[in-house]
């Protein structure tokens, strides 16, 4: 039991999460705690669920496409430009009630798939590599999203709005429902039907994956709009929370956040597995982490020196190369004769 | 350097980079009067000295097969070094230019042991390069720290005058020496053998015994030496030190090296095709700033449509050169 435990990928994220939750304990004995105030559940878990929720949802897109080899550096021009059109959308139709809400959430996700398909189409069919292809929407993304607000901060008053990142559904934050709904999704497209099996089949080896029989191009095509359709919904979420677009700094570092979420989870950068749970984990510790600076006081702008330490910490952990230097050196002096054994009957 | 004829599918995004360089300056030039001087010209080398310097180094890490999105970061941590050293410790700029160098070649050399030592994935390694660089530039101050110096005074504004009127500034030589020693190392040296051979298969420059280890982390310390460079080019622009200094910079560099015609997979590529890269990037800018009503954020909509055309042109050319070879 212990050894499936030390075996599995997800044992450091959870070690680091857990590690960095007891800090804040240290600092705050009631950091756990969760009140009940107003029909509302309170507490700093909440809190790092509900402002975790933009990033846990754009680094569950980035993990198919990672797992397919690719990357999609665009997420964060694409969070602007969703937040852009949310926006606008709300504030250009003079209407009562809901209908603005849904025309502006319908419009806007119709787009982000769009703009994933272009990404999908510039990789599967062009056959452009993925991070130069969304690198093109990644600098041309933002620009889009300037032109769309006219370079300005606009501000919603429109209070429908603010309920996709601000609302409270059963005591609990909107948000949270949101990204367990996708999560739900994802997890049941990959483990039930057999398209995460195709994924990880095309990311190890598209060309052989093709001569098998499947059409890699469109599992390709449709990862890349997943992962649009959910740098969609984080941007709508994120412009909710403030209530305006600004084409110039919403989702700003995002994708690298999201792609850090994914690697610290246990997905490997070149493709062919990958690990859902362990993303989501991924993207708590840094959510988490961020928290933690804030509340027990260290500087804010020392926020990245510590972030840079754990993802050097994390990924140490994970490399085959590192962990046999550091440990391997011990357990071949302890079991040396054990092993030397064993040699034999392996070769 | 004689060029044969026909042109090798590998040099043409190179003449496709100085044609499109030649036919925008030639549209700037027709559009706009007072565009075709040649200082309009030399201000395009003189705005963007440091990211020509920094374009070098990344063209290297390209060409071997990886990237380094650390080099924003470095610009605004040696900027940061150097103005808190000559400013509050009240040293000579004797002692802050070798430190400021030093600073950058090691977090470079760090990167590159991590990436061959412990194999891991360039992109992750220069991304917490990245944070950390601008998180220690925090560290040292939050706030903007101005520098007022004899010596940043004279880098600044030390105008070399050529061609009559128009002038460079000493950040132009810097760079452009910068570029013929690149050059070199590039064409003339074991090295930059090496550093093609890595970017074509690393498995291959293994097997033929190349030096893979030591070249990958010579590559990432001459990109943070470059990186380093190009902070102090910057600080001597600005004449500041600041966290947020030269914000998503890494960018605007891979972009200029692509627009280069330097291939992302590695194995192909030239120093000088990343100079018109950024010199094509500066051009967008001036003709933006002489079209005068288009918005800036017309810059990035226009640097993403030519990174497009780019990758495609670079698609077809290296489609076409797989089916030359399976033909024959």
């Amino acid at each position: 039991m212990v050894n499936l435990l030390m075996k599995s990928k997800l044992l450091w994220p959870i070690v680091v999460l857990v590690v960095i939750l007891l800090i804040n304990l240290i600092f705050d004995p009631s950091f756990f705690s969760i009140d009940y105030r107003n029909g509302k559940l309170v507490g700093s878990l909440v809190d790092i669920l509900n402002r975790g929720a933009p990033l846990i949802l754009i680094s569950i897109g980035m993990t198919l496409v990672i797992a397919t080899k690719g990357i999609d550096l665009s997420v964060g021009s694409v969070i602007a430009m969703a937040g852009a059109i949310g926006a606008i959308t709300v504030t250009s139709i003079d209407g009562e009630g809901l209908g603005p809400l849904f025309i502006a959430v319908g419009l806007t996700l119709i787009v982000s798939i769009i703009v994933g398909g272009w990404n999908g189409i510039l990789v599967s069919r062009i056959g452009v590599q993925p991070i130069v292809a969304t690198l093109i929407l990644m600098v041309a993304g933002r620009g889009i999203a300037q032109l769309i607000t006219g370079g300005q901060i606009t501000t919603v008053y429109y209070d429908p709005y603010q309920f996709l990142g601000g609302g409270y559904l059963f005591a609990l934050p909107f948000s949270i429902f949101i990204v367990t709904f996708v999560l739900l999704l994802a997890l049941f497209l990959t483990r039930r039907t057999s398209l995460g099996l195709f994924i990880e089949a095309v990311g190890s080896n598209p060309e052989a994956s093709r001569l098998a029989g499947l059409n890699s191009k469109n599992i390709m095509m449709m990862v890349y709009m997943f992962s649009g359709f959910c740098a969609g919904v984080g941007g709508l979420i994120l412009s909710s929370n403030v209530m305006s677009a600004d084409g110039n700094n919403a989702g700003l570092w995002f994708e690298l956040d999201a792609i850090l979420a994914v690697v610290i989870g246990g997905t490997s950068l070149m493709g062919g597995r990958f690990n859902l749970m362990g993303t989501l984990i991924g993207a708590l510790i840094i959510q988490s982490l961020t928290t933690t600076i804030y509340s027990i006081g260290v500087p804010a702008e020392t926020n990245l020196v510590i972030k840079a330490v754990v993802v050097l910490i994390v990924c140490l952990l994970q490399s085959p190369e590192f962990r046999r230097k550091i440990f391997g050196t011990d357990k071949v002096n302890k079991n040396r004769v054990k092993k030397e054994s064993e040699g034999v009957t392996l070769s | 350097m004689i060029q044969r004829l026909p042109l090798g599918y590998k040099q043409l995004p190179l003449v496709a980079t100085v044609s499109i360089f030649i036919l925008m300056y030639g549209f700037g030039s027709f559009r706009y009067t007072g565009f075709l001087s040649s200082q309009v010209f030399l201000n395009l080398l003189i705005d963007n000295s440091f990211l020509i310097v920094l374009a070098v180094g990344m063209t290297f890490v390209i060409i071997s097969g990886g990237i380094d999105l650390s080099v924003g970061s470095v610009i605004a941590l040696t900027s940061m070094v150097a103005a808190s050293l000559t400013m509050n410790a009240n040293l000579s700029p004797l002692i802050v230019v070798p430190i400021c160098l030093l600073v950058g070649s090691i977090i470079g050399g760090v990167q590159g042991s991590l990436i061959h030592f412990f194999n891991l994935q360039p992109f992750i390694v220069t991304l917490a390069g990245m944070f950390l660089a601008r998180g220690l530039s925090y560290v040292i101050s939050v706030e903007t720290i101005a520098i007022d110096h004899p010596f940043f005074d004279f880098m600044a504004n030390t105008r070399i005058p050529i061609l009559g009127d128009s002038f460079i500034t000493i950040s132009v030589l810097i760079a452009l020496i910068i570029v013929i020693i690149a050059v070199f190392i590039g064409h003339s040296t074991k090295f930059g053998r090496n550093v093609y051979a890595i970017g074509g298969s690393e498995q291959s420059a293994n097997l033929m015994g190349l030096p893979v280890g030591r070249t990958k982390i010579l590559i990432y310390t001459f990109s943070g030496f470059c990186a380093s460079v190009g902070g102090l080019i910057f600080t001597f622009y600005m004449r500041s030190g600041y966290g947020l200094h030269a914000n998503g910079m890494e960018l605007d560099t891979i972009a200029a090296v692509v627009i280069g015609g330097t291939l992302l997979t590695g194995g192909a590529g030239y120093v000088a095709g990343s100079l018109f890269g950024v010199l094509i990037l500066g051009i967008i800018q001036t003709i933006i700033v002489y079209e005068g009503t288009l918005s800036s954020w017309w810059t990035k909509i226009a640097i993403g449509v030519l990174l497009l055309l780019f990758i495609v042109l670079q698609r077809i050319i290296v489609i076409r050169s797989e089916k030359k070879q399976n033909s024959s």
